[in-house]
């Protein structure tokens, strides 16, 4: 056991006051967890051996080789409408995945010790309904569970549900943070220890109050639904499910601050990820929390080889395996906003307009409100100024977002070590390119390099999530 | 003719009491252990399919605590590899875009063992959980209905062959195989909603998941209709008046050979267990909280209950067993009762890899989509399955 540091704070986590933003403590260390998406244009379908998306044994396999790792949480996302280009189905990445909750629960029975986190939505789900599930997914994993809440006010989603497109963007973090105070008050209605501990009781449990009452009633009334229910579930081994969040907005960094447990926004380069801890520490503590409490794990990709050049020779070729011809094209599509096949890739950029003011939402909130031409005109000024076709502007395009660490096993542990040491981040949130076999090298070899050096975990803390992590136990809210 | 057999395999047991008589602890309905234990247990006894309930559970002394339906289910799926996974899932109060990608899910986890025990719920609790109004006779059937067609779109909306994987054209997904649902429910009184699709994974290894329903949603001329289940529970108050129920369930909703749905008789089990009478062993249970199931019940030995079951499978093509105590009737169910009934060949065997499709005698679902020459392929893995 090493890496305790964040143990010495306070084991109750809510409305203990009067922390500072000295009291942060860089635990010396990081950890992994792996976030398997499923829907994107980063992992890598094209090579023969990328597996099912889909299958059973590739959701195992990579689950079990996280966990032979140390990793301490698999990941699953959600998209809760298939993404559309030009108004059909979007052909060219990988899409089709199942749904995290159900696929939780079958690795719950295969794995162990990992934490498994749902991306689930609050805009399209109802409180009482999906704290009710995480809870039963909590406790069928036996304190294992997490929550990575995400937000929508997408009324293109909406369509799939019977509420449709109601709420506001500017209501989503209210409407959001609401949802999730209800469903701590769900996790929390329990009294600990009322379930008898044999049949020879008078009641299978018991309580203060009236009538067998062991569950505290939680009633909600809010602006767009109310809520009114004797929870189901008692607390886990964990209490309550953990709660991941990847805000980056001022609002998204806030509610993280005063809600979350692990925030998960990417900050790829060290100086930017040392201010963004600092922000989020000031933004902990000034909600009334230790500032260790909100742990920083940034998705992250790695490419890694026995040595530089064999890196950097991997990720030319991984890069080409995400931006082939027809993404660089499909990718310039979505801003024009209309078809571009007779463009050659290798070629210059389109003379020609894009037909669209703004450009659609149907790929993602990431691209909504950009206003079209002006960009069309900015690019290719750029792609001209600097001599690139399509394919390498997208490629550079796509670079300027890259959260990758790219090296030998060695010198990649030494870059993490630094992190590590300064409590830049608690841990890193892997997007393999690689299903299922994507782990395999950064188990195999930079998960020893990393214990080597002293900033990796050489065993699980515990059997729950919230151990593993180094978190609190929960105040009942 | 050889019919199969569903054990009920909630909590501790279908009696309200079966926590008192069980011999884990209380709280161990809510771990994973017992989770395997029951589902390896009823596995290897041979039965063909685990059901688990949801919803709310009673008041009182009894008041218990519930596991999400569909992740035991699919907690179990991994571990087990012949028996299919029934959980019940309400049509009311849940999306039907997310239950349609959660069985879809379950069907992955478990290689083509999930089915869909279908509720719709009348429960003021749980209306007043989402902030709904309670569903009423017609409604809930109505609910019940649009659910089923919804999912049913949503599991077509990608044809088998969806995904393409093609290196030349940069394509992994081929779009003309992915269908929008387009589905426009109608609940009465104008009420309605409506989804898009396609759905956000692949269609189901079963290509259609089985529906069972309980009867009193399905009927002729009513929102769910016969045809668009694939089994029907069929129960009545006593042994005696299940069998002319049968009977007319039958007659209701057609024969097998016509596209009717397989009927699956519902039968409440207390065993005589340990030099303890079954009669004894439930008057006791009884003493503490009367079992009001409104099932017929038998009460008396393994070797009785499988003359009965026996008589059962000649009237239907399933039964589905309810134990009182689950850690005390089981093992009688499987020492004894099974393998009487499998040495008369009244069971139909059980097969790792087998398709809960086949246990219900179907083969699998061709694609509302597909061409004629889809079809074919469809119809050849069909009788794999």
């Amino acid at each position: 056991m090493s890496g305790d540091s964040t143990q010495g704070h306070s084991t109750q986590g809510h409305g203990t006051q009067g922390h500072t933003v000295a009291d942060f403590r860089p635990s010396g260390q990081i950890q992994f967890g792996i976030f398997f998406q499923g829907v994107n244009s980063g992992t890598v379908w094209k090579t023969p051996e990328a597996g099912s998306q889909t299958d059973f044994e590739s959701f195992r396999r990579i689950a079990q080789t996280a966990e032979r790792g140390l990793f301490a949480a698999f990941f699953l996302g959600e998209g809760l409408r298939l993404r559309e280009h030009l108004g059909r189905v979007h052909e060219l990445d990988v899409a089709g995945r199942p749904d995290a909750q159900t696929m939780l629960a079958a690795l719950a029975g295969v794995t162990d010790k990992i934490g498994l986190v749902a991306t689930q939505n609050t805009t399209y789900n109802d409180p009482a309904d999906l704290a009710h599930r995480l809870a039963s997914l909590d406790l069928i994993s036996g304190g294992r569970a997490a929550w990575n809440i995400v937000t929508t006010d997408n009324a293109w989603t909406g369509q799939n549900f019977r509420r449709g497109g109601y709420l506001d963007h500017a209501d989503r973090y209210t409407h959001a943070e609401a949802f999730v105070k209800v469903a701590k008050e769900i996790w929390d209605s329990w009294d600990d220890g009322v379930i008898a501990g044999s049949g020879a009781a008078e009641s299978w449990a018991s309580g203060s109050g009236e009538g067998h009452v062991f569950a505290r009633r939680v009633r909600h009334e809010g602006q767009h639904y109310s809520v009114d229910v004797v929870p189901r579930l008692p607390r886990s081994a964990q209490y309550r499910p953990v709660l991941f969040q990847a805000g980056d907005s001022p609002e998204g960094r806030d509610f993280a601050a005063r809600q979350a447990d692990v925030i998960f926004s990417a900050h790829p380069q060290l100086e930017d990820a040392r201010s963004f801890r600092a922000d989020l520490v000031e933004r902990t503590v000034a909600a009334g929390r230790h500032p260790n409490e909100l742990q920083i794990f940034p998705a992250s990709e790695f490419i890694l080889a026995p040595t530089e050049a064999e890196a950097l020779e991997k990720k030319a070729w991984v890069r080409s395996q995400q931006i082939g011809p027809q993404q660089a094209i499909a990718f310039l599509e979505q801003f024009w906003g209309t078809s571009l096949s007779g463009y050659d890739p290798d070629g210059p950029l389109p003379e020609i307009d894009p037909v669209v003011e703004e450009t659609s939402e149907t790929r993602g909130s990431g691209f909504h409100g950009a206003r079209a031409r002006q960009l069309a005109d900015q690019w290719r000024a750029e792609a001209k100024d600097k001599g690139l076709s399509i394919r390498q502007f997208v490629t550079a395009q796509s670079a300027r977002r890259d959260a990758t660490f790219t090296g030998s096993y060695q010198s990649v542990a030494d870059h993490l070590a630094e992190y590590a040491r300064d409590g830049v981040v608690d841990g890193f949130n892997i997007s393999p390119w690689l299903i299922p076999t994507g782990l395999d090298d950064i188990v195999n070899h930079l998960v020893p390099a990393l214990q080597e050096r002293g900033v990796y975990p050489t065993e699980y803390r515990g059997s729950t999530l919230r151990e593993h992590l180094g978190l609190p136990v929960p105040a009942r809210d | 003719m050889s019919g199969f057999l569903i054990l009920e395999a909630d909590g501790a047991g279908s009696h309200p009491a079966a926590w008192r008589a069980s011999r884990t602890a209380p709280a161990a309905v809510l771990g994973p252990e017992q989770l395997r234990d029951v589902a390896l247990a009823a596995e290897s006894a041979g039965f063909h399919a685990l059901s688990y309930a949801d919803g709310p559970l009673p008041e009182g002394a009894d008041a218990q605590a519930r596991l999400n339906a569909l992740q035991r289910a699919a907690f179990v799926g991994p571990l087990t590899h012949a028996i299919g996974l029934l959980p019940e899932v309400d049509t009311v109060y849940t999306e039907p875009f997310h239950v349609a990608t959660q069985l879809a899910s379950l069907d992955y986890v478990s290689q083509g063992r999930g089915g869909w025990l279908l509720a719709a719920s009348d429960d003021a609790r749980e209306a007043a959980a989402v902030g709904r109004s309670v569903a009423d006779g017609d409604r809930r059937r109505a609910e019940a209905g649009a659910s089923v067609e919804a999912n049913r779109r949503l599991w077509d909306s990608w044809e088998d062959d969806a995904v393409i994987k093609d290196v030349d054209s940069g394509r992994y997904l081929d779009a003309d195989r992915l269908h929008y649902a387009d589905f426009q429910a109608d609940l009465g009184d104008g009420e309605g909603y409506f989804v898009k699709g396609p759905s956000i994974i692949p269609r189901p290894l079963q290509g259609q998941l089985p529906v069972v329903a309980p009867a009193d949603l399905v009927s002729e001329d009513g929102p769910l209709s016969p045809r668009e289940v694939d089994a029907v529970l069929v129960s009545a108050p006593s042994l005696e008046s299940l069998r002319p129920r049968l009977a007319e369930a039958r007659e209701e909703f057609g024969p097998r050979s016509e596209g009717g749905p397989a009927l699956v008789a519902e039968l409440d089990v207390v065993l005589d267990v340990r030099g303890l009478s079954a009669a004894d062993r439930l008057a006791a249970l009884d003493a503490a909280t009367p079992w009001a199931s409104g099932r017929a019940r038998f009460v008396g030995t393994a070797e009785k209950l499988a003359e009965t079951l026996a008589d059962l499978l000649g009237l239907a093509d399933g039964v589905r067993l309810h134990p009182a105590v689950l850690d005390t009737d089981l093992p009688e169910l499987s020492a004894l009762t099974l393998p009487l009934l499998r040495s008369r060949n009244l069971l139909r065997p059980t097969t790792p890899g087998g398709a809960f499709r086949a246990v219900l005698g179907l083969e699998r679902a061709v694609n509302r989509y597909s061409t004629e020459a889809a079809r074919s392929v469809a119809a050849g893995t069909g009788a794999q399955a």
